[in-house]
């Protein structure tokens, strides 16, 4: 039937209208984009300061040497924002769980959660890194590590799991109560319930706020740079003490915005091909 | 002139036409109700009415007024009519009153006090005065179901749309939605009313239409298109759920 049917002129008329209005809104969006676009570049450019800026921020040969050096400590930050989100995923999963979990028995694991979750937000990262990284190794233990690395990976995994706990509390508590009525109606445990029906539904819905979690960390696993690792940020102050140009920060800045909106696409991309739309759609 | 004009609507989703060059004619005053089994394409039409779905091609027209034109502001439209859906889709973070409120304090602009006022009259009218500070999760369905009719109502419809109003209830609750529409329609309000409920056609229609295939097969009043259906589809449809047994192969 779908092949027969031929739109009236009508119908034709309105499709015009509708693209007509598409297309103008099209102008519209690219004209005042031009405008504002060429407005602060004219700004920019025409500032008294403007060549001394260029030169100190966007010098293309200093980019160009500084280049590999922060490209090799971006790699650094790679390695331990993958490494770390896999450890913050599974640590803050145990804690949302563990909040969620109802009856008397399990009140210590709720308020060991909640403690945790206080605790590690409220504290400053940079604190947690200098006790774990600085303070841990001075204490001379036997057998306790005293990398950089792996001391700055623990304070990272430790303040963000807080922060992803919480986010996927918000998921699970936002799945409705007949979710869980029906999962266990089937016969399922509560564990299966939760595994199979909840978290799911949970994680699919918080996928946004997690991303936000992700791509801080790849911003903050910069800050291991206070224990002496050299990651991007670290290499480009090092590039810049020789001659106080800033470019290679700006070159380090340029790579973590290029790493951030491929996973940012990639994950609402996954997000929509599991059917997932939420509010929205034409009204 | 009727109040509402439906000439050659057509609406699919993919390949799936839902609606195939339907025509419907509502008279002011008039209640239309709606039968067909379930995809035969009653909620689609209410929701095209509506202007929830943009239609495929056809026009529809709410007194006199081409409200399917691209041109037309979709809100102001809506706000001539009331719509009440099958799940209620109260505003759960929202007490009863604030659910009623809402649009005419937000919409039409009316002074809180008044629109308060007005909201308390309207739940007086469905027997629900004394739940005006509850949460929709604290009602029984029907009620829930009356509360969000007390929703539409507020706004002074000139259309009423009912779309399955009573298929989410209890048999025991059913009866008291059903009563309210009848009083409604003894107001004179004018309805379109998609149903499973025969009874209810039988009681309140001043016109039947039987959907099948995304148009209308037949249409008439109640006593003729239920009583004595002068399409096969119809007779097939109205043994099926009257035995509650699908027909049998000569009914095809």
């Amino acid at each position: 039937m779908a092949d027969v049917w031929t739109p009236s002129p009508r119908q034709r008329e309105r499709d015009a209208y509708r693209r007509d209005r598409t297309r103008r809104s099209g102008l519209a969006a690219a004209a005042s984009t031009l405008v504002l676009g060429g407005a602060v570049v004219l700004a920019l450019t025409t500032s008294p300061g403007w060549p001394r800026v260029q030169h100190t921020f966007f010098s293309p040969e200093k980019a160009w040497s500084s280049l590999p050096a922060v490209a090799q400590g971006l790699w650094l930050n790679v390695r331990i924002m993958l490494v770390c989100a896999v450890l913050i995923a599974v640590l803050g999963m145990l804690l949302a769980v563990m909040r969620t979990l109802r009856g008397p028995i399990f009140f210590p694991l709720r308020l060991f959660s909640a403690a945790y979750t206080d605790l590690f937000r409220g504290l400053p990262l940079l604190l947690v890194l200098l006790l774990l990284g600085i303070g841990v190794p001075a204490l001379r233990l036997q057998g306790v590590p005293k990398d950089a690395v792996f001391w700055g990976g623990t304070a990272l995994v430790l303040s963000y799991s807080a922060y992803v706990a919480e986010v996927l509390r918000a998921g699970i508590e936002s799945v409705h109560p007949s979710q869980r009525a029906a999962a266990r109606s089937l016969g399922l445990s509560h564990a299966q319930s939760l595994r199979f029906v909840v978290l799911p539904q949970a994680v699919r819905r918080v996928l946004p706020p997690l991303m936000n979690d992700l791509v801080s960390l790849q911003k903050d696993s910069g800050l291991i740079a206070v224990l002496g690792v050299i990651d991007a940020i670290r290499a480009a102050q090092i590039e810049t003490a020789t001659d106080f140009n800033y470019t290679p920060y700006v070159v380090a800045g340029i790579l973590f915005v290029c790493l951030t909106i491929p996973m940012v696409r990639v994950t609402d991309w996954f997000a929509r091909k599991q059917g997932f739309h939420g509010a929205g759609g034409i009204v | 002139m009727s109040l509402l004009s439906v000439q050659g609507v057509r609406k699919a989703f993919g390949a799936n036409v839902v609606l195939d060059d339907l025509s419907l004619e509502v008279e002011p005053g008039e209640c239309v109700v709606l039968i067909g089994a379930s995809g035969s394409g009653k909620s689609t039409l209410l929701r095209c009415v509506n202007l929830l779905e943009v239609v495929d091609d056809g026009v529809i027209e709410l007194e006199g007024q081409d409200i399917t034109d691209p041109r037309v502001d979709a809100d102001a439209t809506r706000a001539r009519m009331g719509i009440v859906f099958q799940a209620y889709n109260l505003f759960p973070h929202l007490s009863v009153l604030d659910n009623i409120t809402l649009a005419p304090v937000r919409v039409h602009r009316l002074p809180r006090v008044e629109a308060k006022s007005r909201a308390m009259a309207m739940l007086e009218r469905v027997g629900l005065q004394d739940r005006a500070a509850a949460r929709p999760d604290e009602l029984s369905g029907g009620q829930q179901q009356r509360v969000a009719i007390a929703r539409a109502l507020v706004n002074e419809p000139t259309l009423m749309l009912l779309d399955e109003v009573t298929s989410a209830l209890d048999p025991e609750l059913v009866g008291e939605v059903l009563d309210l529409l009848t009083a409604l329609r003894s107001d004179g309000m004018t309805m379109i009313v998609s149903t499973h409920e025969m009874g209810f056609a039988r009681q309140v229609a001043d016109a039947v239409c039987f959907l099948d295939g995304g148009r209308i097969v037949e249409r008439g009043t109640a006593a003729e298109v239920l009583g004595n259906p002068r399409q096969q589809r119809t007779r097939t449809f109205l043994s099926r759920i009257t035995t509650g047994l699908p027909g049998t192969v000569q009914d095809r």
